[in-house]
């Protein structure tokens, strides 16, 4: 049987280059989990030592300190000590210290030394020290921390190789704790700069002058919207012709294996259920690998802190916070990447509430349906002869979403319990680094293998129960309407519209909300299977039918609930994995079901009053 | 004086953090990432819209604070230049 794998864990100030270290050690063998009973992401790798040790690596969450109460500090204290349930007290640590910020990160590294486990100190990104002309005395830093020290630069090859050979030699016997140094730790790390470090100049004056554009109180907010408007366009140009693409290519399955089997439930199980199912997950992932990969160059670049810190003011007048942001903006493309992405707000109930609010964001899925609607019942009128009155429309729609999530976070804001955690900014503006190809891959495998893993066999699950309910039981012999009419879905329809009937919903509308659930664009299909119209591709002769079957009053209000409609169960499935609260799920539906329901209901009957 | 009120490109020595109540977590960490008596912090810029938050270089670190977590920090101006 081979030896037992040592274990050790990494710890570190946040921005230290921790992530960059671990994945240079471990490379893609990692596992990224949650720990027992909290959302803290849960990091795990492993590598061999030269000798032939097998190193178990536990990648901690990155924290300022281990006292204050913050969830992810917590965990990395317990877990430091043994006492976290299902996880065993590492042998020993590896702290990792920036070079350039040592003031801040060596009060940690005296901190972790405190709890009195045997330590190595990695001192990285010495590379950008040199740089600087910042200069350490490793050998005296050593000295005085009574622990060995040793130089990285995580980012580039080789860069760990000194650490490893540490490792290495470790490994067969770890040495003893080094006695802690005592007293007030800034004290303490006033004394060692002194003895140990010199630097020339405390601030780069390369991330100076970049700040000075990024941060310029008119410039910055418009290099902000520059790269905005970039994200979006990336999105849209490289990830819907792949998303397409694949839709394409499931449909072909779908006549293929449709063509295979006989008629019968097993056909319509295999092609309506999984194919088509299995489409639609699939069909979200190019996009949002898209938007991940974006967004984890804006994070490695540096630049999301900078976002967050120009537009933290307006924020928090909604009850947000700057690290809001790229949430919000991820959920213009899909709601699932942005509740995701949520994992970056440190304080819980901001968090919740952004959680609460991403899904009021038009996201793409909505789009097939709005176009419909718009093009069927908002003429084409030009406005002042630049303005297009359709245009106006899907822009209303959404501003729609934005001021609802507004008003919504407004709400949380103020129902905000006096004594949950405050919610505090204080965020770090690292240094300006060019993102590493590992890294990013990394980052984008890790991130995409959440969304399939935890996601696909819900979604698979309810689209397979949404087949079943829109085709059983099979119409009788001799009907003449489409099948769906006679299904499950086609009586809930109808036993729904009482509901629905005070937002001018027909049953056929109504009917159509149900396959929504699974995902918004089947709508158009829906409604071009009950209205009979041949071909569901065929958008402007569905718009000519539903012009002549709905009021605009109907049409309006339909609009209206699809900005706020708490559809979209894989919203919903997220939602429930990224909280871990049903508490949660049930929130979100019930408020953007009565909002919708709320708002549908002014805009029908005030449309029906006026027009 | 306070940090809050510190202007733009200006630079002052701490004299220390002020707890709104005694388990302040926001004034504990402001502590450990280095805001302690004898500190110099300059105030590197103001973001747009009301100037908050504001960022803070305080020894190699730069922050963003906003104004009510810059209003914990007490300082004593005109001791350090640089």
């Amino acid at each position: 049987m081979a030896e037992m794998a040592l274990r050790i864990a990494l710890v570190g100030n946040p921005n230290c280059g921790k992530t960059a270290l671990f994945n240079q050690l471990t490379g893609a063998r990692q596992k990224v989990a949650n720990y027992a009973g909290v959302t803290v992401e849960r990091k795990e790798g492993h590598f061999f030592t030269a000798s032939g040790h097998r190193i178990s690596l536990l990648d901690l969450p990155g924290t300022y300190s281990l006292e204050s109460a913050s969830q992810d500090e917590k965990v990395t204290l317990d877990v430091l000590r043994g006492q976290h349930r299902g996880e065993q007290a590492p042998e020993m640590i590896i702290c990792v210290a920036d070079a350039t910020n040592l003031r801040l990160h060596l009060r940690f590294v005296l901190e972790v030394q405190q709890l009195g486990l045997p330590m190595v100190l990695a001192l990285n990104m010495v590379d950008a020290a040199q740089r600087r002309g910042i200069h350490i005395d490793v050998a005296r830093l050593s000295a005085e921390l009574g622990i060995p020290v040793v130089e990285t630069v995580a980012v580039r090859r080789g860069g760990v190789d000194a650490l490893v050979k540490l490792v290495d030699q470790t490994a067969s016997k770890i040495p003893a704790a080094a006695a802690a140094l005592s007293g007030d730790l800034h004290q303490q790390v006033r004394r060692i700069m002194a003895d140990c470090v010199s630097i020339p100049q405390l601030s780069d004056a390369k991330v100076d002058a970049i700040d000075r554009w990024v941060l310029h109180p008119v410039l910055g907010p418009l290099i902000l919207l520059l790269v905005m408007f970039m994200v979006f366009q990336g999105v849209y140009s490289l990830g819907k012709p792949v998303t397409d693409l694949i839709g394409d290519n499931f449909d072909q399955l779908n006549k293929l294996v449709a063509g295979l089997l006989p008629d019968g439930p097993l056909r319509g199980l295999l092609c309506d259920g999984l194919i088509s199912g299995l489409g639609t997950v699939l069909g979200f992932l190019p996009e949002i690998l898209v938007l991940f990969f974006f967004i984890l160059v804006l994070e490695e670049s540096g630049y999301l802190p900078r976002a967050a810190f120009l537009l933290d003011r307006i924020m928090l007048s909604v009850g947000l916070t700057g690290r809001s942001f790229i949430p919000l903006l991820s959920s213009f493309a899909c709601a699932i990447p942005g509740i995701i992405g949520s994992r970056s707000i440190s304080n819980q109930r901001d968090r919740w509430t952004t959680i609460l609010v991403a899904p009021l964001m038009t996201c793409s899925a909505r789009l097939p349906v709005y176009a419909l609607l718009i093009g069927a019942f908002i003429p084409a009128h030009s406005i002042g002869g630049i303005l297009n009155l359709q245009g106006l429309v899907l822009l209303g729609l959404y501003l729609l979403g934005i001021v609802g999530a507004m008003v919504v976070g407004w709400v949380s804001k103020r129902l905000r319990p006096r004594d949950a955690q405050q919610p505090a900014l204080i965020m770090e503006l690292p240094a300006y680094r060019v993102p590493q190809i590992r890294d990013l891959a990394l980052g984008l495998w890790e991130r995409g293998s959440i969304f399939l893993k935890k996601l696909t066999g819900m979604i698979l699950a309810l689209t397979v129960l949404m087949w079943f309910i829109s085709s059983f039981p099979n119409p009788p012999a001799g009907a003449i309407g489409p099948a769906i009419d006679y299904s499950i879905a086609g009586y809930l329809g109808k036993s729904l519209q009482f509901l629905f009937a005070p937002l001018g919903f027909n049953w056929q509308v109504t009917l159509a909300l149900i396959p929504a659930f699974a995902a918004r664009e089947t709508a158009v299909a829906t409604l071009a299977t009950v209205y009979s119209v041949a071909n569901a591709d065929d958008v402007a002769s569905l718009g000519h039918v539903l012009a002549h079957q709905i009021s605009l009053a109907s049409a309006l209000s339909l609009m209206v609930w699809f900005a706020f409609a708490p559809q979209c169960m894989s919203t919903l499935a997220v939602i429930r994995k990224e909280t871990g609260s049903r508490r949660q799920v049930v929130l979100s539906f019930s408020y953007m079901f009565v909002v919708a329901y709320a708002c549908s209901f002014l805009t029908y009957h005030l449309v029906k009053a006026f027009a | 004086m306070r940090l809050s009120e510190l202007g733009k490109q200006q630079t002052a020595s701490v004299v220390g953090v002020e707890k709104l109540q005694a388990d302040d977590a926001i004034a504990a960490r402001l502590q450990d990432i280095g805001f302690v008596a004898g500190e110099t912090v300059k105030v590197i810029t103001r973001a747009p819209w009301g100037g908050d938050p504001i960022l803070v270089q305080v020894g190699t670190s730069r922050f963003a604070l906003r104004r009510e977590e810059a209003s914990r920090i007490v300082l004593q101006q005109g001791v350090q230049h640089g």
